[in-house]
């Protein structure tokens, strides 16, 4: 469900949720509860795998585990979004660690990402899962 | 494809709640 606030109408709206730059897209679950934010234009590639992430990130609030790695691997394999597949290849592995418990699930993530965006901070993050 | 944008911020976080679906809120600058 889409909502829009405009910074000289709805000044409080920005307030309200920490908005303090346009644009600003939050993605919040249906009990109101903010899951994702990102700030400043984006092309549609990107803007659309954002939103993908966000609701990723929904899924893994709920701990829908399932659900939550099967939207991390579709960002994930966005071709023109890198920064945000980064981060889902990142939490896809997460995701399946914590719905099998293997943690053969971090290993291999940590394997992806030595061909796979290999000069991101989520590269790094995963590096720890190696070995 | 049209967006049919909600204006009133507390009527979709309602919306939302009552049909448990996620809401994508847009802060902007842009003309409305």
């Amino acid at each position: 469900m889409p909502a829009r606030a405009h910074v000289k109408e709805q000044a409080d709206a920005f307030e309200r949720f920490g908005a303090q730059w346009t644009p600003t897209v939050l993605l919040l679950d249906a009990d109101g509860t903010e899951r994702h934010r990102f700030e400043g234009y984006l092309p549609v590639p990107d803007f659309l795998a954002q939103l993908k992430l966000g609701l990723a990130h929904a899924a893994k609030a709920r701990g829908d585990w399932t659900d939550a790695e099967r939207r991390y691997r579709e960002v994930s394999n966005e071709p023109s979004a890198a920064e945000p597949a980064a981060e889902a290849l990142y939490w896809a592995g997460v995701s399946k660690y914590k719905a099998s418990g293997d943690p053969a699930a971090l290993a291999s993530t940590a394997q992806a990402f030595q061909t796979r965006f290999t000069d991101s901070s989520w590269a790094k993050k995963a590096s720890v899962w190696s070995g | 494809m049209e967006i049919n944008w909600q204006r009133d911020i507390d009527a979709a976080l309602r919306e939302a709640k009552q049909s448990g679906r996620p809401l994508l809120l847009d802060f902007t600058a842009a003309p409305m």
